[in-house]
């Protein structure tokens, strides 16, 4: 079980939106973090490359200003096997990629910009990973 | 100096939206898909707050003729709907649905050092690699994946 938590759900979704608005605000960019991700990996050395670092590093430092905040790091529960780990990661890999983003760049950018591409591709995401879970948990029991 | 500490304090603060809300803990997220079992929906109020502000922001931030440290707003323009959107999208759900994790919320539980999200992480950018190889090889390699 983990405790039902609106308001603060409510709050970080809110700080999400603040971040996505402020990075078109300044940057004119999507907050995509698969396209952030993608981009920062890429092989060729592009102008893009200094902001998607700082943007991924700013990421990576968050739990340390939770920390300064709360006075504890955040509580993060693993669930899934190392197996499963690897074999999500990759299919997260693959299928951002391939279908051009992610919950943050179709799911609150896109969506929040009526695209039907992104509202596609966020009803998509979330009936297959609902599946999964149903199939993993219910039917396989795991 | 001004885009890289800016997108520096930006990407500050989406992680810890993604950490208050709950986002980055797969235990969570799990829970929220797990309609038939242990649902719990507090991540629907992430989706919530994140697209108001969205929403908001967004259309307020188009009335600008550009960005404040960019000549353009950098937007996709594709339309279609493909075999790629949704075939991609519904194997990345798959991943998020077995490892409770999604690229952003995993990023910035990187930064606690976890075995698991660092495995997890791994497994990512072995897969964007894979599918930006199987995108060239599709394409005779002229092409590279968005």
């Amino acid at each position: 079980m983990t405790d039902f938590t609106p308001f603060l759900s409510f709050a970080g979704g809110l700080m999400i939106g603040l971040s996505a608005v402020a990075l078109m605000v300044v940057h004119g960019r999507i907050a995509g973090i698969n396209g952030i991700l993608g981009g920062f990996l890429s092989v060729r050395l592009n102008s893009d490359w200094a902001w998607r670092g700082a943007f991924l590093a700013g990421m990576i430092a968050s739990p340390f200003i939770v920390l300064l905040a709360t006075g504890r790091f955040p509580e993060i529960t693993v669930p899934s096997s190392p197996l499963l780990l690897v074999i999500g990661g990759f299919l997260i890999g693959i299928g951002t990629t391939i279908g051009s983003g992610c919950t943050s760049g179709h799911g609150v950018c896109g969506m929040s910009r009526l695209s039907v591409r992104s509202i596609t591709a966020t009803v998509t995401f979330m009936t297959t990973a609902g599946i999964t879970v149903y199939v993993t948990r219910h039917v396989l029991g795991g | 100096m001004i885009r890289v500490v800016s997108a520096f304090l930006f990407g500050l603060l989406f992680g810890c939206g993604i950490l208050i809300s709950g986002m980055g803990n797969p235990a969570k997220v799990l829970n929220f898909f797990d309609i038939a079992g242990t649902w719990d929906p507090s991540l629907a109020f992430v989706m919530g707050g994140a697209l108001i502000v969205t929403a908001i922001g967004y259309r307020l931030a188009f009335q600008m003729d550009k960005p404040l440290q960019a000549s353009v707003f950098s937007l996709p323009t594709r339309a279609e709907l493909d075999t790629r959107l949704i075939g991609g999208s519904a194997v990345f759900g798959i991943g998020w649905g077995l490892s409770g994790f999604c690229p952003g919320g995993l990023i910035p539980v990187l930064g606690l050092g976890l075995s698991g999200p660092l495995l997890t992480a791994a497994a990512v950018v072995a897969g964007m690699i894979t599918a930006r190889w199987l995108s060239g090889v599709r394409t005779g390699g002229k092409h590279a994946a968005a």
